[in-house]
């Protein structure tokens, strides 16, 4: 329960003493009205309250399944790393695996304690020798479902592992499926989908033999024990020695000590699967930025210099730069150019400190990039991305992201975007370029434009704005583009090749 | 089938004899308050024994028959699925839509094992019960409320939850794919905060909703309850023996489960239509022939930028050359299997130093019985796009699809693998057809083919295309712009810069 909220647990445990007493409750008054006839309205009112705690038992643990799925998905989308349909996936679907964990199994251990403590507790007083054969057999449980666990551990490992395979062979087979047509090899493969298939049934069925033991048990020992416990109070009850209340409340109280550890058995697979995306969802953090924050130096002032960066990111055999020296001046306007792949898009997530140098070193004046405070920095740049991402809301939203108070209309007239700005439906290409652009030059206080152009070919109107904004904009600013077509290299005052 | 009906009776009997245990164990009390002679209760001792032992033996037995019917249907299920998808006219669905179909199928093992098995024991045993006590009218209602009302509530309202939640489903998906996407861009600008805290808004609403809903389902499951004892204390009003009223709770007990099984049904039933779907075979659609007429021998480049259309273009080649058209598409599938099986694939009967040579080709240097990973996992980038070109060339189709078969190696590294295989093909005098960014490649090809927007806007040679304004013109200028004009394919690399006097 490492996972689970300290209050939650809390809940939980006065959900199962109300239980606990309610099932006493019940089994006492259905005693006595069977036997003498009395407590009927009790009885009635001892159901209606069970019915009322399960209601609120269910609302409480769904609501807290809800809140807990809630605030893991914040977590995740705050924190998580991973590729993009993945953390989609999980935001979106895998975190519900967790609800049959949080509001099933949990609140059905504790249940499975406290009422058992209870029933005993009872019978020692009503019937020493029926509790004594119950809290005999009880343990066995626990006891039993350990020996067989333990002796089908490996084989269930091996089995779950074989099954993924099976599974993950059948998802590759399909996945594979356009790949395998193309080579006239999707008949072949029919045979083996089934052969694989058939041979992972029974080698689950010879598993499942054994691990279905201790289910066996479970129930051989809960139905045993009504048994142990029924025919010696019947024998008593024949000779006098035990009244029928007593009689009763023994046969009554007797499954019910055993009833919940069966429910708990039975959900334990269904939240095995919520358990391990808790694990998952719980360990993601993200890596804490570097302790040295400088004040960035101003941009009108200092210049940027490339000393023999080399950028190689992780999981790719061959760095993306390397030794590259570059110096760009004050309010210099710089073009790079070169063929796709020589890095030109990696020299700008540099200076946007989305990657970090693998080796040499950019400095700004005279500090080193990785020192300086990124918020304060990136304050400095306007950046056009490539293929710029639209954001779900208006135009004017998606222009004004990087400067709230900005001036929309002026920077949506200025791209010829002023007809579009309380539009929120899909735009068109250039449009959602122009938009870029348009936030880009939104943001006044920056001090140094970062475009990278779109390799497709642009319609005029963007066209002539990318120039305009490359021209106008930049006046007194620095400037570094990336160029894909020779129109932009005009409005430059150095071109950068890289090979 | 005749497993499942084998399974449901196991089931069925198991539960027979846990509320048989019950009766016999009540009236047994009954009666020996009633101070008989021992001989008048030794049947029913035999009889509570027997029951108990029973149950729990019958119940081993149902798991392993109900897993069984359900692990050898699923096996055949599978077969289906495959012939059917084999059958189906090429281009396929999405990647994506493939992976959800498998854990369709896994999810409807779990919908016979968890909502049909229980709903259809429950009946059974209902039936049973009935007809043993005569049919008495609070149990019939009771049997009603639990079996199907109830039951059927919980699915109508779990439908009707899931159809209110999809929007804001979706809205979360779509929130989360441009948080993640445009990461970059919202911390350039500083607006990741308030991205984030929007996402959140989203993310509570579904947490208000779901909270909302959880206070009507829980009131099924504590109708269910409120049924079971409701029904057994009507019993016991009207006078029935205890052991018809304990009878009753026992019987009930078993349609609890029911509420929960008949919501996980509302939630697996779009995997279930999704996986009907596909076994339903459907009339091939007329195919539309590709704009582009392959001339056998000739090299044929396809340029443009980036989601114009061109490997759907090399796609609807291959498709309209089954058996003669082969190569590495851009959805080719490295499978989790050894490099050998996945080069093999191209020509199982390739002896060892075929397989070598189109090795050396394409500078493939890996362990042929290594497994490669899940989708290739294992290898680089650069290596997996050098097995998928082996495997293309082990082909030695009449016409080469190659669809960016250099990406992942550096340019100097792949101009030179390129120009290989390119030679190679040139003098076995096969037909190709290549999709790349780089036009460098091109410069002596037969026909290049520039599409933009899904339309082919311009055709001709490299030396026309050059001459005439447009996209390969631009390209051509941006790849050369600075270089030597001559530029050769392959070129020598050296890092170089330049700076400011």
């Amino acid at each position: 329960m490492r996972h689970v909220d300290r209050r939650y647990v809390v809940t939980l445990t006065l959900l199962a003493t109300a239980t606990a007493i309610l099932v006493l409750a019940q089994a006492e008054l259905l005693a006595s009205v069977l036997s003498t006839g009395a407590g009927l309205v009790l009885l009635i009112a001892t159901i209606a309250a069970r019915a009322l705690l399960v209601w609120a038992g269910r609302v409480v643990t769904q609501r807290e399944a809800a809140s807990v799925k809630a605030d893991l998905r914040k977590h995740l989308l705050r924190n998580s790393s991973g590729p993009t349909g993945e953390l989609t996936t999980l935001v979106v679907k895998g975190l519900d695996a967790i609800e049959p964990y949080l509001a099933g199994y949990l609140p059905q251990l504790v249940v499975s304690v406290a009422v058992p403590l209870a029933v005993l507790a009872r019978l020692s007083f009503a019937d020493w020798g029926s509790a004594l054969t119950i809290a005999l057999t009880l343990p066995l449980i626990p006891v039993f479902a350990a020996l067989v666990g333990m002796h089908t551990r490996d084989r269930t490992r091996r089995q779950w592992s074989a099954m993924a395979a099976v599974g993950g062979h059948f998802l590759d087979v399909v996945q594979g499926l356009s790949t395998l047509r193309l080579f006239g090899r999707a008949e072949a493969q029919a045979r083996t989908v089934r052969a694989m298939a058939a041979a992972h049934a029974d080698e689950t069925i010879r598993t499942l033999r054994v691990a279905f033991l201790s289910a066996l048990v479970l129930e051989l020992v809960a139905t045993l024990s009504v048994a142990l416990v029924a025919v010696p109070v019947g024998l008593r009850l024949l000779h006098g020695g035990v009244t029928l209340q007593v009689a009763l409340l023994v046969l009554l109280l007797a499954p019910e000590a055993y009833l919940p550890l069966r429910a708990a058995g039975a959900q334990f697979h269904a939240s095995a699967e919520g358990l391990a995306v808790l694990e998952q969802a719980m360990k993601t953090t993200r890596p804490k930025p570097l302790a040295i924050q400088r004040r960035s130096p101003d941009l009108r002032r200092s210049s940027i210099t490339f000393d023999h960066v080399e950028i190689h990111y992780p999981n790719r055999a061959e760095p993306a730069l390397t030794d590259f020296n570059l110096q760009v001046a004050p309010g210099e306007r710089v073009a790079l150019i070169g063929p796709s792949g020589a890095g030109k898009s990696s020299l700008l997530a540099a200076l946007l400190g989305e990657v970090h140098p693998s080796s040499g070193r950019i400095l700004i004046a005279d500090t080193d990039l990785r020192e300086l405070d990124r918020t304060e920095w990136l304050r400095q740049l306007a950046w056009v991305p490539q293929r710029p991402t639209l954001f779900p809301g208006t135009v004017a939203e998606n222009i004004a992201l990087g400067a709230p108070e900005a001036n929309v209309q002026a920077a949506a007239q200025a791209v010829g975007l002023n007809d579009l700005v309380d539009t929120d439906h899909p735009l068109s290409s250039g449009e959602r370029q122009r938009v870029a652009v348009a936030r880009a030059i939104a943001r006044d206080s920056a001090r140094m434009l970062l475009l990278d152009e779109p390799t497709s070919r642009l319609d005029n109107r963007t066209e002539e704005t990318v120039l305009r904004a490359t021209r106008e904009w930049t006046r007194g600013r620095t400037a570094l583009v990336v160029a894909h077509r020779p129109a932009l290299l005009t409005e430059v005052d150095r071109v950068v090749e890289l090979r | 089938m005749k497993r499942l009906i084998a399974a449901v009776t196991m089931s069925t009997a198991a539960e027979l004899a846990g509320i048989g245990l019950m009766v016999t164990a009540v009236w047994l009390i009954m009666r020996a308050a009633d101070q008989p002679p021992l001989s008048a209760l030794t049947v029913a001792i035999v009889t509570v024994r027997t029951l108990a032992i029973a149950r729990g033996t019958l119940r081993y037995v149902e798991r392993l028959t109900s897993h069984d019917a359900v692990l050898r249907g699923m096996v055949e299920l599978r077969g289906r699925i495959y012939d059917s998808l084999v059958k189906r006219p090429p281009p396929l669905r999405s990647g994506d839509a493939l992976t959800r179909l498998v854990s369709d199928v896994d999810a409807l093992q779990d919908a016979i094992l968890r909502c049909l098995l229980p709903a259809a024991t429950a009946t059974l045993v209902g039936v049973i019960a009935l007809a043993a006590t005569g049919f008495p009218l609070p149990l019939i209602t009771g049997l009603i409320l639990a079996v199907l009302l109830i039951p059927l509530s919980a699915y109508a309202l779990a439908a009707e939850h899931l159809r209110t939640l999809a929007p804001l489903r979706a809205d979360l998906a779509d929130r989360t794919v441009t948080l993640r996407e445009g990461a970059a861009e919202l911390t350039a600008f500083g607006a990741m905060e308030h991205q984030l805290t929007r996402t959140a808004s989203v993310i509570d609403d579904l947490a208000a909703r779901e909270k909302r809903a959880s206070i009507v389902t829980a009131a099924l499951t504590a109708l269910a309850v409120a049924t079971q004892f409701g029904t057994a204390l009507t019993l016991l009003i009207q006078g029935s023996p205890a052991h018809i009223v304990l009878g009753a709770v026992a019987t009930l007990e078993l349609t609890i489960p029911l509420t929960a099984a008949a919501q996980r049904w509302a939630e697996i039933r779009g995997s279930l239509s999704r996986v009907e779907e596909v076994l339903t075979p459907r009339p091939e659609p007329a195919r539309t022939p590709p704009p582009l007429h392959i001339e056998p021998g000739k090299r044929i480049g396809i340029v443009g930028p980036s989601g114009a259309g061109k490997s759907t273009l090399l796609r609807s080649i291959a498709a309209a050359h089954p058996g003669a058209a082969k190569g590495a598409l851009a959805d080719a599938h490295v499978f989790h299997r050894t490099a050998r099986v996945n080069v093999q694939l191209a020509d199982p009967d390739a002896t060892e130093e075929q397989l070598d040579h189109v090795a050396r080709l394409v500078d493939l240097d890996v362990d042929w019985d290594a497994v490669v990973g899940e989708q290739g996992d294992e290898l680089s980038g650069g290596q997996r796009q050098r097995l998928l070109l082996a495997r293309a060339l082990l082909a030695n189709p009449d016409i080469l699809l190659l669809d960016e078969p250099v990406e992942g190696l550096t340019i100097h590294h792949g101009d030179e693998v390129l120009s290989r295989v390119l030679g190679h093909v040139r003098t076995h005098a096969k037909t190709v057809v290549l999709v790349t960014h780089r036009l460098a490649p091109l410069q002596d090809f037969d026909e290049i083919v520039v599409i933009e927007d899904g339309r082919i806007t311009q055709r001709g040679t490299h030396a026309e295309l050059t001459t005439t304004p447009g996209y390969y013109q631009d390209r051509w200028s941006t790849e050369h712009l600075g270089t030597d004009a001559a530029g050769r394919f392959p070129r020598p690399h050296t890092p170089q810069m330049s700076h400011p006097t």
